[in-house]
């Protein structure tokens, strides 16, 4: 019998359950060099708005012990070029797509949707509604129940049902399974945690904060913990919304906790960074795991924690 | 604008040897596939800390030499200056010990048609890149003078091959320890006049590039800069290394100076502390 490595999330299929994680591939043109997109279950986009955005001061990166901040500010060539030039090559190369995008109001996010509608081959779409990175914490939708729920039933409005929506959401909660409900209620078909949590890091020479936009998101396997466990949390009260889990993960084995906490599939960030195969590494070793394991298939893994 | 390095590869390297000269280490790396692709102004990227390393991210060496077919195999070869604890840990390996590199990455020095009279300039370990690009102009006919500038001796950069490579070269420190007592600038002017230069290559950190860019404009000459930002990834997926610079269209962009740089024709970089108000997309 041959083991079933596919994934599906909220009716689109995927040949594995590595994906690359929002902003941590550009384009995907920049890893096409390296190796084929078509190795990979999709290619999460960086988080696109409606208008070119120049981002945020630099320096926009400081390493930390075993992560690293980042305050990039959604820099991007606005959703018009990016259909033109990015999306249209990234379809063409054959590789599956997910489109992520990132308003600053409910119908901002509603304008990106009807963008999107009635092009072929998206197979999801990802709203970020959880970027640290904008100047006004109150900007961050997924941190409010009601502007959470607001953006995504724009989104849906907007869509008219035609690609799955996967709502991403900020660790940086109370109460996160809260905001996930809300989401849910709106229409959401999928989750996508964790976007990065809020830090800073302060220059211990000059004692000015390090980043140009002061403080920036934190990602890399100091924030994987954190992803675990909110991963479980949601996926204990909701077992049946698929989740797109990140957060940390540079090993199959990294892989394969989020999966076992409840994640249906898995995108890798700040680990392509320190090696470009990044993804196609930690795709082989988490199947030699799975197999190892005697599961039969992927899916037989998802979640598995919460009940041994 | 995507100008991504198709030579790139990602391999396993192994340190033949490691010596220090003066501040610096010279690292000598035995590796295939980036010497075969490897042009001047090109950069590597290195895994530090091993397998259990709490530092995720690579960094980042411009090439100093590279031979495809040398009796060591394929080599590249590095000035590594210790900055943090990534540099520190590169300077402790010895040799026979594994590197993990992707490489060749970035844009090269363009090398003009016609022999002409150039100028490299470098300062500290900026000057690394230079002697390999002035063995190419050399070739190409072109008369090379150099400028080397430092705070100290120990971090003039100037080998011994280097320098038999150019028509001349002046050595500027700011505490007098070697060649004039000064900065490059001091000098730069009438190097420029004297030798009737035509077209300058620098490297350096961004405060003595703007320096020299400021007299090349004065006196009407190219400038091709090397730039040194903080990157996270060199391959051009994170977007944290960005400059403003002003494409054909007359636009100014945030581009990756990792893609799009890190050789970048001086004309087009807008000089100014932090993002400027024209640039496309600008919304603080
Ligand atoms: C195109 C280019 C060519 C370079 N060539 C050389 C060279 O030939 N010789 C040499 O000694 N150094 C060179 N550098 C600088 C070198 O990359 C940094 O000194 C080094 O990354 C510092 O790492 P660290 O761990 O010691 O310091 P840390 O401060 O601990 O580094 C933390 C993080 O910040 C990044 N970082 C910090 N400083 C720099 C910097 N100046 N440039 C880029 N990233 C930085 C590192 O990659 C790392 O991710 C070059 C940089 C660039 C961009
Ligand atoms: C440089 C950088 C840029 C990012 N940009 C985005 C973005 O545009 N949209 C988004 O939803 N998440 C963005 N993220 C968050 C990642 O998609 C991911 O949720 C987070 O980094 C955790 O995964 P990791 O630890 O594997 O990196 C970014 C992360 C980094 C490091
Ligand atoms: S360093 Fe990542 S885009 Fe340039």
């Amino acid at each position: 019998m041959s083991f079933d490595y596919s994934t599906s999330i909220a009716g689109s299929v995927f040949s594995n359950p590595i994906f690359t994680a929002s902003g941590c591939a550009a384009s995907g043109r920049e890893l096409a060099q390296f190796f084929s997109l078509k190795e990979l279950g999709a290619i999460v986009t960086k988080s696109i708005m409606l208008k070119a955005r120049s981002g945020r001061d630099t320096p926009r990166m400081a390493e930390t012990p075993s992560g690293m901040l980042n305050s990039i500010g959604l820099q991007g060539p606005g959703i018009d070029k990016f259909i033109e030039e990015d999306l249209s090559w990234l379809i063409s190369s054959g590789a599956k797509v997910v489109v992520s995008i990132a308003g600053e109001s409910v119908d901002e996010y509603g304008a990106l949707a009807r963008r999107l509608r009635g092009i072929k081959g998206i197979s999801a779409i990802e709203v970020n509604i959880s970027c640290p990175n904008v100047e006004n914490r109150g900007q961050v939708f997924a941190c409010h129940p009601a502007s959470a729920r607001a953006v995504i039933e724009s989104v849906r409005i907007n869509l008219g049902g035609e690609y799955p929506i996967i709502a991403k959401l900020s660790p940086d909660v109370t109460d996160i399974t809260l905001i996930a409900e809300e989401v849910i209620n709106a229409g959401a078909d999928g989750l996508a945690l964790i976007n990065t949590l809020l830090g800073m890091v302060i220059n211990p020479k000059t004692l000015k904060p390090h980043l140009g936009g002061k403080t920036g998101g934190l990602s890399g396997p100091a924030i994987r913990p954190v992803a675990v466990r909110t991963i479980f949390q949601v996926h204990a009260k909701f077992p049946k919304i698929p989740i797109l889990g990140m957060g940390g993960v540079s090993s199959g084995s990294d892989a394969l906790e989020l999966i076992a906490a409840g994640a249906s599939a898995v995108s890798i960030g700040t680990a392509s960074f320190g090696d470009p195969y990044a993804t196609i590494k930690i795709g082989k070793e988490l199947q030699e795991l799975l197999i190892s394991h005697n599961f039969p298939s992927l899916a037989d893994a998802v979640g598995i924690a919460h009940d041994r | 604008m995507i100008s991504i390095n198709q030579r790139a590869v990602t391999s396993e390297g192994k340190i033949l040897s490691n010596r220090k000269i003066g501040a610096y280490h010279h690292i000598i790396i035995e590796i295939e596939g980036i010497a075969e692709g490897a042009k001047p102004g090109n950069f590597i990227a290195i895994s530090v800390g091993g397998v259990e390393s709490n530092m995720p991210l690579r960094r980042i060496f411009a090439i100093y030499r590279s031979k495809a077919q040398s009796k060591y195999g394929s080599i590249v070869e590095i000035i590594v200056a210790e900055s943090g604890k990534g540099s520190a840990w590169l300077t402790r390996q010895i040799e026979g010990s594994t590197l993990y590199i992707t490489g060749p990455l970035g844009t090269s020095f363009p090398i003009p048609a016609d022999p002409i009279n150039v100028a490299i300039i470098g300062g500290g370990y900026g000057a690394a890149p230079l002697f390999d690009l002035a063995e190419t102009l050399k070739n190409k006919g072109c008369r090379v003078d150099a400028l080397i500038g430092a705070a100290t001796s120990a971090k003039i950069f100037a080998p011994l091959e280097g320098k038999r490579t150019v028509n001349s070269i002046t050595i500027t420190t700011e505490d007098g320890s070697a060649g004039k007592k000064g900065r490059i600038t001091d000098v730069l002017e009438d190097l420029l006049k004297e030798n009737q230069i035509e077209l300058i290559y620098s490297c350096g950190p961004m405060g003595m590039l703007k320096a020299v860019h400021e007299i090349a404009e004065r006196l009407s000459i190219a400038h091709q800069i090397s730039v040194e930002e903080s990157m996270a990834c060199g391959i051009g997926i994170c977007m944290t290394c960005v400059l403003p610079i002003r494409g054909d269209d007359g636009i100014v962009r945030m581009l990756r100076s990792c893609i799009d740089g890190p050789v970048i024709d001086g004309e087009k970089l807008i000089w100014s502390e932090g993002i400027p108000p024209e640039t496309l997309g600008r919304h603080l």
